[in-house]
């Protein structure tokens, strides 16, 4: 009995967590097509509901009655299981982000370090559904991402070792309130620049959406894909978008954290700071989509590897000196 | 020159004018149409969906001088036509394979009673091919449903033709 209670609790708070994730996603996807389109000087989608805000809704919809085609020559075991594996990882993630104080699915220790072994899992999916689809246009698409992918996660992970020197523990609620004072936006400014351009590779958003660049690869790793399997790789995709967002905001913004400690802050609760953030970032994302052309392959791996490698490497050294000459490592 | 280039890559100053320009440019006027609630304006002489008109007195235009049958380069159109007992030539047959149809306006040209026209209408797009195989009905009917609308563009193109 006890372990049933246990059980519907846990799923409980599990939907409490994915329920609002998956409707914002379908948010966010309305939000990104419709700022891509004021940007264009176009309507965007303003049709179906208030504002058009249930325009995801009809297209998932269509994608679920539409035929799932499995290529004949594709190994369909893992061809299925991709989009899953997408689908599944982006939304893991969000089990340890922290949305307040106690508003958090695990608060494990490590949640840091949980979202980057998960992220990385993500570019399976993707080479899974490059691979098994036995076809040229996925492959390369999925041996592009793969390869771009890993390289951003490199200076990724640097950059998140900046903001662990400041706050000397890995989890992210530790971290969010380690901004209390000041966010790590305002002495990190160069890492948040360079962390949230290597999010946009990460999450394979223009200018960095070589795997799926129409123009010579069809789709990318999604060409041989349909109805709802593609469906899931979107969602997916959207979800991960978010989910980089999210921790853009908790790793620099501060989180759930009111902008300053001024008591009028204090009567908004804190996930709608959390959320706002998460606005900020994604209006940027949709805005940065809409204005900037895709780079060449080999401008990528340059900017990757010979820019933000480098420079976050070196501002790791300027930062733990900085720390250590003035005294000011954390201890726990 | 160097120094200012590096300056501006370093400070991302290009890509921040851009982010610039796309924010005020979302917040001005669209330029596109909101389709299915308005349309956009169409000239008398636009070649839509086609139409056989009537004279007011209800009798059909169309003299069965096949014209528009032997001008139409995609040859969508056939007629066959008999003498009625009055003695007047009209047809019994007058169909326009909409999918042939180039849309070029000829027949409409041709016609010397101005009973084929080609109307304003450009949503007419149907779920089978069947549906597009217009025949003398359907085209009548078009005529019937369209025409203050036909012959007011007719009297505003005549003094061009």
């Amino acid at each position: 009995m006890e372990y049933i209670v246990l059980l519907f609790s846990e799923i409980y708070k599990i939907l409490y967590v994915l329920i609002p994730v998956l409707v914002s996603v379908a948010m966010i996807v309305w939000l990104d097509r419709r700022i891509w389109a004021f940007v264009q000087k176009r309507r965007g989608p303003n049709v179906v509901g208030p504002f058009g805000l249930f325009q995801t809704l009809a297209d998932a919809l269509k994608y679920i009655f539409k035929e799932i085609i499995i290529p004949a020559s594709s190994n369909k075991i893992i061809f299925i299981l991709a989009p899953i594996v997408t689908m599944t990882l982006a939304l893991i993630a969000w089990a340890v982000i922290p949305f307040s104080e106690d508003y958090v699915l695990a608060d494990i220790n490590v949640g840091i370090l949980y979202i980057f072994a998960i992220s990385s899992l993500g570019v399976y999916g993707i080479i899974m559904g490059g691979w098994a689809s036995n076809s040229k246009y996925p492959f390369l698409g999925s041996i592009r991402s793969a390869a771009q992918m890993v390289s951003y996660e490199v200076s990724i992970g640097v950059i998140i070792i900046n903001v662990l020197l400041c706050v000397g523990s890995l989890n992210l609620s530790d971290i969010v309130l380690a901004q209390e004072k000041i966010w790590f936006v305002i002495p990190l400014f160069p890492m948040f620049v360079i962390f949230f351009i290597s999010s946009l590779a990460e999450t394979n958003r223009p200018p960095f959406d070589l795997p799926e660049a129409e123009a010579e690869l069809v789709a990318g790793y999604q060409t041989e894909y349909s109805g709802m399997m593609y469906a899931m790789f979107w969602l997916g995709e959207y979800a991960n978008i978010l989910l980089m967002c999210a921790l853009g905001s908790i790793l620099f913004l501060g989180g759930w954290l009111a902008p300053m400690n001024i008591p009028l802050f204090d009567i908004v609760p804190p996930p709608v700071w959390l959320i706002l953030k998460i606005l900020f970032l994604f209006v940027l994302f949709a805005l940065i989509k809409a204005i900037v052309p895709r780079y060449r392959y080999d401008q990528l791996m340059r900017l990757g590897w010979k820019v933000f490698l480098p420079f976050s490497l070196i501002w790791v050294v300027l930062t733990s000196g900085y720390l250590l000459y003035f005294d000011l490592l954390p201890v726990y | 020159m160097n120094i200012i280039r590096i300056f501006k890559t370093v400070f991302l100053i290009d890509f921040l004018t851009g982010l610039l320009i796309a924010i005020k440019e979302s917040f001005k006027p669209k330029k596109t149409l909101n389709y299915p609630f308005e349309k956009g304006k169409i000239s008398p002489r636009y070649r839509g969906e086609h139409a056989l008109r009537r004279y007011p007195n209800g009798e059909e235009r169309c003299i069965a001088c096949k014209l528009c049958e032997a001008v139409c380069p995609a040859q969508a159109i056939t007629i066959e036509s008999t003498a009625r007992e009055d003695g007047s030539r009209k047809t019994t047959r007058y169909d326009i394979d909409m999918l042939k149809c180039i849309y070029c306006g000829l027949c409409e040209e041709s016609c010397p009673v101005d009973a084929i026209v080609q109307g304003p209408n450009f949503e007419f797009a149907t779920h089978t091919r069947e549906e597009l195989y217009y025949n003398k009905e359907k085209l009548l009917e078009n005529g019937d449903r369209w025409e203050n609308v036909l012959a007011a563009n007719i009297k505003a193109d005549n003094p061009y033709r």
